[in-house]
């Protein structure tokens, strides 16, 4: 039985996709099965973060729906083959997402592969919520910076409250991924530190992904990071945090912190 | 080592607008529910659906959407008596 991931933040913009497509891909390469479902409906763009999207056949809410069977819809990655992608619909309207369907397309999904990341919309409606509801381990994607803090204090409260384990007194796991950190910032006191944020969210750290220019290039070429180039500095943050979500205890360093004589010369300009 | 992989990049952006302009170009039609390889995709369907028992698993429908040309390659088993049997169902309506 495999896996149940929920990639939230609450907020928008702060590297839900980036990461549900960097971790899936992540562990793909180290030979597990993934499949990478986006729940964003009516603005799908894990295809397009993938370079899937002239692929797509059909999507989540067409198996939902009964139009398209499960196998169907599903993507297989043309670089990865153990790297699947369910996506969302893009035109259809998310109340079309019904929870027994969902909970049928996990339960199918579960069956037959190591890893199902479910990448949640923005905010806490419907697609959100569902999104989360069948998870086992949750990672809440947050920035070093005040709203997304509080965003994401708001969705640990609701992995708590209305997700299938909380309602079944379970506890539910949480892992905190801080992205778009910049080493420089914190450094200088403008940004929050890492030590802050997980003081203020007490939960478990999972890794910190530099803020940096490498992403923004995957993105550009349709390529999850950890494949666009597997040596850049975010693609290593994101390889170790697959590692630990697989078990694996690893340390996590904190960029900038052990920063050369030349870093502490060009780190402010190289990103 | 970084200052070479530095240098060694190509820029990306050319290729963000050019998945951009093919991917909306192909939306934007969607929208407007006149996709045309979605259509074609489901009319096939139905009229092989029509003739023979269609099982759901035995069908891979995959599309490539381009910008000059999209490709549409429906793929399904078609078991012997899958014909068959759809035909002795009709013969049975006409006798009854």
């Amino acid at each position: 039985m495999g896996k149940v991931i929920v990639v939230t933040s609450g907020k928008g913009g702060v590297g839900k996709t980036t990461s549900s497509a960097a971790l899936g891909a992540a562990l793909a390469q180290n030979g597990d099965k993934v499949v990478v479902v986006d729940f964003d409906v009516g603005l799908r763009n894990l295809d397009l973060v993938m370079g899937a999207e002239r692929r797509v056949v059909y999507d989540l809410v067409n198996v939902i729906q009964g139009e398209a069977k499960l196998t169907q819809a599903l993507i297989r990655d043309k670089r990865v083959e153990t790297l699947y992608l369910l996506p969302a619909s893009q035109t259809r309207d998310k109340d079309n997402l019904t929870p027994e369907g969902v909970e049928t397309v996990i339960n199918t999904l579960k069956k037959a592969f190591d890893w199902v990341i479910c990448d949640s919309p923005a905010g806490i409606e419907r697609g959100a919520t569902l999104a989360m509801r069948h998870a086992d381990v949750a990672i809440v994607v947050t920035n070093p910076e005040v709203s997304s803090v509080r965003d994401s204090d708001r969705i640990i409260g609701l992995l708590d409250s209305k997700t299938l384990k909380a309602e079944n007194g379970e506890r539910m796991e949480k892992h905190l991924l801080l992205t778009r950190y910049d080493p420089a910032r914190a450094e200088r006191g403008d940004m929050l530190k890492v030590d802050d944020v997980l003081e203020i969210l007490s939960i478990p750290l999972l890794g910190i992904i530099p803020e940096s220019m490498d992403v923004l290039r995957a993105s550009n070429l349709g390529a999850p990071v950890t494949l666009a180039d597997g040596k850049c500095a975010p693609a290593v943050a994101y390889f170790n945090a697959a590692r630990r979500l697989a078990g694996e205890e690893l340390p996590v360093a904190v960029p900038g912190e052990k920063r050369s004589f030349f870093g502490k010369i060009f780190g402010r300009k190289a990103a | 080592m970084n200052l070479l992989r530095l240098f060694s990049r190509t820029p990306t952006a050319p290729s963000a607008r050019e998945r951009l302009q093919v991917l909306l170009a192909h939306e934007r039609v969607a929208f407007g529910d006149s996709d045309l390889v979605s259509k074609l995709r489901d009319e096939i369907l139905a009229v092989i659906a029509r003739h023979v028992q269609i099982d759901g698993d035995k069908v891979t429908v995959k599309m490539e959407r381009g910008a000059q040309m999209s490709t549409l390659a429906v793929d399904i088993e078609i078991p012997f008596d899958a014909t068959k049997k759809k035909l002795d169902a009709a013969k049975n309506k006409k006798a009854a």
